[in-house]
């Protein structure tokens, strides 16, 4: 393998310079290289956000919005000014709907229990898709229970798309909330948002996207999108676990009850009446995990000093190599075959299960992710148990791709 | 690199590819449903006993090699053994995959040796042990089991 064909499919973007920015890559496991392929679950941290972390607990800790004092101050400048990077990063027209959450978990939770429970009864629809992540489903079945409503889900076809016809004709005067995931963690597929925003509004149905999986490959524009809510985890864009943003339109949140009470969220507290706070703050309750903000705005200003597209230019190059590359391997079939991917890699190996696949690449120093991903209902409709799923990012190269296929022969060696 | 046909011995993977004792019993007295939720493995566990002792065990599911090989020859080995000595059975394979107990002690495991690469794969432990708690949940008269 040459040098130049390091960086992958003349992108020019310089992905050994960007491997350079990651210490845990360094490191062999099992004697082999590290090949991380699991991006998926969770990304590696740039040196930029480990320390920013450590500058934090090192020279600024202190909690935000209490003290008059110096580190007080500080604090509350840095957490502030994440709160300014995250809207720029989703284009958000109003800082105050950038709230803070744990993840995009806690973000569909919140909307679930504030939104849902102030707009939705018996009768009523929340209509998400057949391709959702178990964290897409399960606030809204917890929410339908409580409130009589019924959680439908519109069909995807054989390649793992949104059957967007079968779609517009589930949305109706009966559905209060559309919740679709932007990109599909189990197939890589890429909803067409846009087109989804659009015919629930339609409607006057507003939309929940998850975007877990899309910011760290794609720019996520709130406005360009036109959705009502949008939920990411810092930890799947380079950041650290444990944080994450929910966008929310203004006119939405303001109408919204809180969903955690505590301090921070309210103006005053007396026995017989509490004022909540204005936004974001009656959203986040109780002192924040202030670390992980700062982590967070350092990883989103370092995907944008790489710039999202030339990552995402580099990944879609990956993509197809790899595509391309685990195609000509006897017994594999590719789960998920949209036009439209992002980032995954799904896969089977003849009646091999995945949990074998994933430990035989493990002791090759390939890192997985084997099962049903958390999309039991996706595993079902390709009639599957489960998958192998490989997951790029931003610093994998082609030469781990082809230490993945080289692994899977090997399965193949030991299983034949 | 440990040696991926420690774990991935021959007997394993014939008895992965053609398990004994697959087959669904109507007429058994008891069965359980055993899950591993991590990576979805799913057996059922049917039991037909004889007093104390088991007169016939058979099972079906889904699963890696490793938990289909293990129900397999879990089924050939208890056959005809009582409660008691599937306990001390149990007790002695799981510290056979969980590198605490090399030959040293407890029941004769025959076969069952060929799980000795388990231990020094930490994550494959439960996919070894998920027949076996399917079968102690059986023989306890529960319905399910989880290995978490």
């Amino acid at each position: 393998m040459s040098i130049a064909a390091k960086s992958v499919s003349g992108t020019g973007f310089d992905v050994e310079r960007a491997r350079a920015d990651f210490p845990i890559l360094q490191q062999t496991v099992h004697g082999r290289p590290l090949a991380y392929l699991d991006n998926a679950a969770t990304t590696q941290k740039p040196r930029a956000v480990i320390g920013a972390i450590s500058r934090y607990y090192e020279g600024t800790n202190s909690n935000v919005h209490r003290g008059v004092h110096y580190l007080s101050e500080q604090a509350t400048n840095e957490y502030e000014g994440v709160r300014k990077t995250a809207q720029k990063f989703l284009n958000a027209a109003d800082l105050r709907e950038i709230i803070f959450v744990r993840g995009t978990t806690e973000a569909i939770n919140l909307v679930a229990q504030s939104y849902g429970r102030a707009n939705l009864g018996a009768g009523d629809e929340i209509l998400i898709t057949g391709m959702e992540h178990h964290s897409n489903i399960v606030p809204w079945q917890l929410l339908c229970e409580e409130r009589g409503a019924t959680l439908r889900a519109a069909p995807i076809n054989d390649v793992g798309e949104l059957d967007l016809d079968r779609f517009s004709k589930m949305v109706g005067p009966q559905t209060k909330l559309v919740a679709v995931t932007h990109v599909s963690n189990a197939l890589g597929t890429v909803n067409p948002v846009r087109r989804i925003v659009e015919i629930a509004h339609g409607f006057s149905v507003p939309v929940l996207v998850d975007g877990a999986q899309a910011v760290p490959h794609m720019t996520a524009d709130v406005q360009a999108l036109g959705c009502d809510f949008y939920a990411f985890s810092g930890h799947k864009v380079y950041g650290p676990t444990g944080i994450g943003v929910l966008y929310g339109k203004a006119a939405l949140l303001e109408k919204m009850p809180p969903y955690q009470g505590g301090g921070d969220m309210i103006i005053s507290v007396t026995f017989e009446k509490t004022v909540y706070n204005r936004l974001p703050y009656k959203f986040e309750a109780g002192t924040p995990d202030i670390a992980g903000v700062i982590g967070l705005g350092a990883a989103l200003e370092y995907v944008n000093n790489l710039g999202l597209e030339n990552i995402g230019a580099h990944e879609t190059a990956l993509l197809r190599y790899a595509t391309a590359a685990v195609s000509s391997i006897p017994g594999l079939r590719i789960i998920g075959t949209a036009k439209d991917k992002a980032g995954v890699l799904s896969f089977t190996l003849e009646d091999i299960h995945p949990h074998d696949i994933g430990t035989i690449l493990d002791q090759q120093g390939v890192a997985i992710r084997t099962g049903h991903h958390c999309s039991q209902p996706v595993m079902q409709h390709f009639g599957v148990e489960a998958t192998a799923r490989a997951s790029f990012g931003l610093y994998n190269t082609k030469e781990e791709v082809d230490t993945l296929v080289r692994a899977i022969e090997r399965v193949r060696e030991v299983f034949a | 690199m440990s040696d991926l046909r420690d774990l991935y011995q021959e007997v394993i993977l014939e008895h992965s590819k053609a398990p004994r004792n697959y087959r669904e019993s109507p007429a058994a007295t008891r069965k359980a449903e055993g899950f591993n939720p991590l990576c979805g493995d799913r057996f059922t566990v049917y039991l037909t006993m004889d007093g104390d002792s088991i007169r016939d065990i058979s099972f079906q599911g889904s699963g890696c090699a490793i938990s289909k090989a293990s129900a397999s020859m879990m089924t050939q080995t208890v056959k005809g053994k009582s409660t008691a000595e599937v306990e001390e059975l149990f007790d002695s394979f799981h510290k056979l995959c969980t590198g605490r107990g090399h030959g040293n002690g407890g029941a004769n495991l025959g076969k069952l040796t060929v799980f000795s690469g388990v231990w020094e794969y930490p994550a494959r432990v439960k996919c070894a042990t998920l027949a076996w708690h399917t079968l102690q949940a059986a023989l306890e008269g529960k319905q399910e089991t989880t290995t978490e």
